[in-house]
């Protein structure tokens, strides 16, 4: 799995579990996490499917809310693992 | 000189008539919060001060002053009586902390309504218990959350109104949804504000207990006279203050201290609604030049977890009190704040229940780092003995927090269960389900949750409310919710899960669990753990042993395992 697709595969989990307004667009940067959208109780199940889907796992240190703010930032974040 | 000035001159001298005085209120006259908190300031002479500075995500900034709040909170109010709501029917705020919710607020007070706040986060299934008990006759809310009230909404045969405040188009409404918003609205200058008394009920907050269903607590109008009072002599707040609560108005801190406290005071204040960060906190007192901040312990961990080195980047010095509320404030955040603002967080105890501050540490008053503090003027508090219920004398010994019914603000009752508010009673005393130790100087000490309710970052959670929920998940057969430690949230939760034949446990079905709960109850009351094992300690009874599970938790003394079922 490349890059883009990686981003893509993120972003649609997030639409899908953690948007309720199906008319809100966001992009790999959209805040998650200072918007909101993403609150602090919620990082650890995408923790978790970041860990499940890219067969990784993630100090808990570096589980932070700046590293969780933005589709990108996951994957910077994921690609020291995988 | 803080407005209290000396506690133990108040305590000699100290009757609540003191704030009905200030207030302008006599016994037996009308009192309606709603022109509190806006039309008595615009006749104090504060039309033009600034009521709120709102700021949201992205930088959206609104402001309003008291006049505007004033002609707001009678244009909604005027609408909600139009379509036919009455004194006494419970109307939900369902929103993100956006001006609406503030406004609707008051103007469902205005009416003599009842306001029933609920926090935006809570999912489907939290939302239709909590309007089911209530008989929720309206909701007001906003578009992003449509889709969960659109879940629920036939199953609730006395929800006839749910209120738009965005802009939709008619042909993408449902039935019963009707769009509001107060900005295409004619704005009414005279209504005719209803004449609630006293005892006339106010708000409905919902609050989680160890067994059943959440129970809505009934306040009513008399709790302005102990919000404002604790505002004033608590939270310090004078005239020229901007004021900062961190708190979601979906919870009491945010009704009582959040809306009532200040703007029955005249207090401008602030919002900031979006996601947490350091950056975006200190940021915004800054920029607002705020005085007085009310936060959470959570938050003030966080913070601390965010580090020292970002606070050097802000101009912070117009902070000149802080006070917390939520969970005990551990002496390690009292002692950070005093290095990084120059000052300590002041802590604050109370309840849903209690509708007011009940126990603090008093501005001008020694801060003892890790207290909760003394009681408020007229509380007459005591830790009693688990036993007999009788307050305990000796210093350091733990009890029941307890306090003696009477302050304004006290709960009137748990919504259609007159049963559990009783049960709160216990030889002339109000259980608080909190345990604590008094020092020698009257200081308390908080020890605990005398139940399983779990406090994580500040919200109650029930274990059984999670564990009703997990049960409704295809492959839970049994499970048990209990809370484990946490450093910024102090504990979360955590789910025992023993699975249905044919079902396999992997992380996978973890995550599916998780995100089930969170959808479906709240992102709080997710486990942020679930742990698969093949059975539950059980009693041979057949009762789970919640307890065992906890000690194990948090490394304490499983304790007598006498009637744990053996294999």
């Amino acid at each position: 799995m490349n890059t883009q697709e990686m981003k893509d595969m993120v972003l649609n989990y997030v639409i899908k579990e953690y948007l309720e307004d199906e008319d809100i667009e966001i992009t790999y940067d959209t805040p998650l996490i200072s918007s909101g959208y993403v609150d602090s109780f919620s990082m650890v199940s995408l923790l978790i499917f970041l860990e499940n889907k890219f067969k990784i796992k993630i100090p808990p240190s570096k589980a932070t809310p700046e590293a969780f703010n933005t589709v990108n930032s996951i994957i910077e974040l994921v690609n020291q693992y995988v | 000189m803080s407005n209290m000035g000396s506690y133990d001159e108040r305590l000699k001298n100290f009757t609540w008539s003191i704030a009905a005085e200030e207030l302008g209120y006599k016994d037996g006259e009308v009192v309606n919060i709603g022109w509190y908190c806006s039309d008595r300031i615009c006749d104090l002479g504060k039309a033009e001060k600034t009521a709120l500075y709102y700021e949201g995500f992205g930088g959206a900034q609104r402001s309003y002053t008291f006049n505007d709040i004033r002609l707001i909170s009678n244009t909604i109010g005027t609408f909600l009586r139009n379509i036919g709501l009455v004194n006494e029917d419970r109307v939900c705020l369902f929103m993100d902390r956006i001006p609406e919710l503030y406004f609707s607020f008051l103007g469902v007070l205005k009416i003599g309504a009842i306001v029933q706040p609920l926090f935006s986060a809570f999912g489907d299934e939290s939302l239709f218990i909590r309007l089911e008990n209530a008989q929720t006759r309206a909701i007001i809310t906003q578009k992003k959350h449509l889709s969960k009230v659109r879940k629920i909404k036939d199953r609730l045969p006395y929800l006839e109104f749910i209120i738009i405040v965005d802009q939709l188009k008619e042909t993408e409404l449902e039935g019963k949804e009707i769009v509001f918003r107060f900005e295409n609205a004619e704005p009414v200058d005279k209504m005719a504000i209803y004449p609630t008394k006293a005892e006339s009920p106010s708000v409905l907050h919902y609050t989680s207990g160890t067994t059943g269903q959440p129970k809505g607590v009934k306040h009513v109008h008399l709790s302005l006279v102990s919000q404002y009072l604790t505002t004033k002599w608590v939270l310090d707040l004078r005239d020229d203050d901007i004021y900062w609560c961190t708190a979601d108005p979906g919870w009491v801190t945010g009704t009582s201290y959040g809306i009532i406290g200040p703007w029955c005071m005249g207090i401008t204040q602030c919002v900031l609604d979006s996601g947490f960060s350091a950056q975006s906190w200190y940021q915004f007192i800054e920029k607002n030049k705020i005085t007085v901040w009310y936060s959470a312990p959570t938050a003030i961990r966080s913070l601390m977890k965010a580090g020292d080195e970002i606070i050097r980047n802000f101009n912070l010095s117009s902070l000149r009190h802080l006070a917390s509320v939520g969970e005990p404030l551990n002496s390690e955040a009292v002692i950070w704040a005093e290095k990084n603002f120059g000052k300590p967080f002041h802590d604050t105890f109370w309840q849903t229940e209690t509708g007011s501050i009940m126990i603090t540490n008093f501005p001008g008053m020694k801060v003892k780092p890790g207290s909760m503090g003394k009681p408020f003027p007229g509380i007459i508090a005591a830790v009693l003995e688990q036993k007999t219920f009788e307050p305990i004398d000796e210093p350091g010994k733990i009890g029941l927090i307890a306090f003696r019914p009477g302050w304004p603000s006290m709960m009137r009752t748990y919504w259609n269960n007159q049963e559990k508010y009783n049960e709160k009673f216990v030889n002339g005393w109000y259980l608080t389900g909190d345990k604590a130790t008094i020092d020698n100087e009257g200081y308390f000490w908080f020890i605990g949750r005398d139940d399983d309710v779990i406090n994580t970052g500040g919200h109650l959670v029930s274990p059984f409310e999670v564990e009703s929920a997990l049960l409704e998940h295809a492959a839970v057969g049994e499970s048990a919710v209990v809370s484990k430690p946490d450093e910024i949230n102090m504990e979360v939760v955590k789910a025992f899960i023993s699975l249905k034949p044919g079902y396999v446990p992997n992380k996978e079905l973890e995550l599916e669990i998780m995100n089930f709960i969170r959808k479906k109850l709240s992102s709080f009351a997710m486990p942020q753990e679930v742990e698969f094992v093949e059975k539950l300690p059980k009693t041979r009874s057949g009762k789970i042993m919640r307890r065992v599970l906890h000690a194990q938790e948090w490394g304490e003394e499983i304790g007598d395992i006498s009637t744990l079922e053996n294999d």
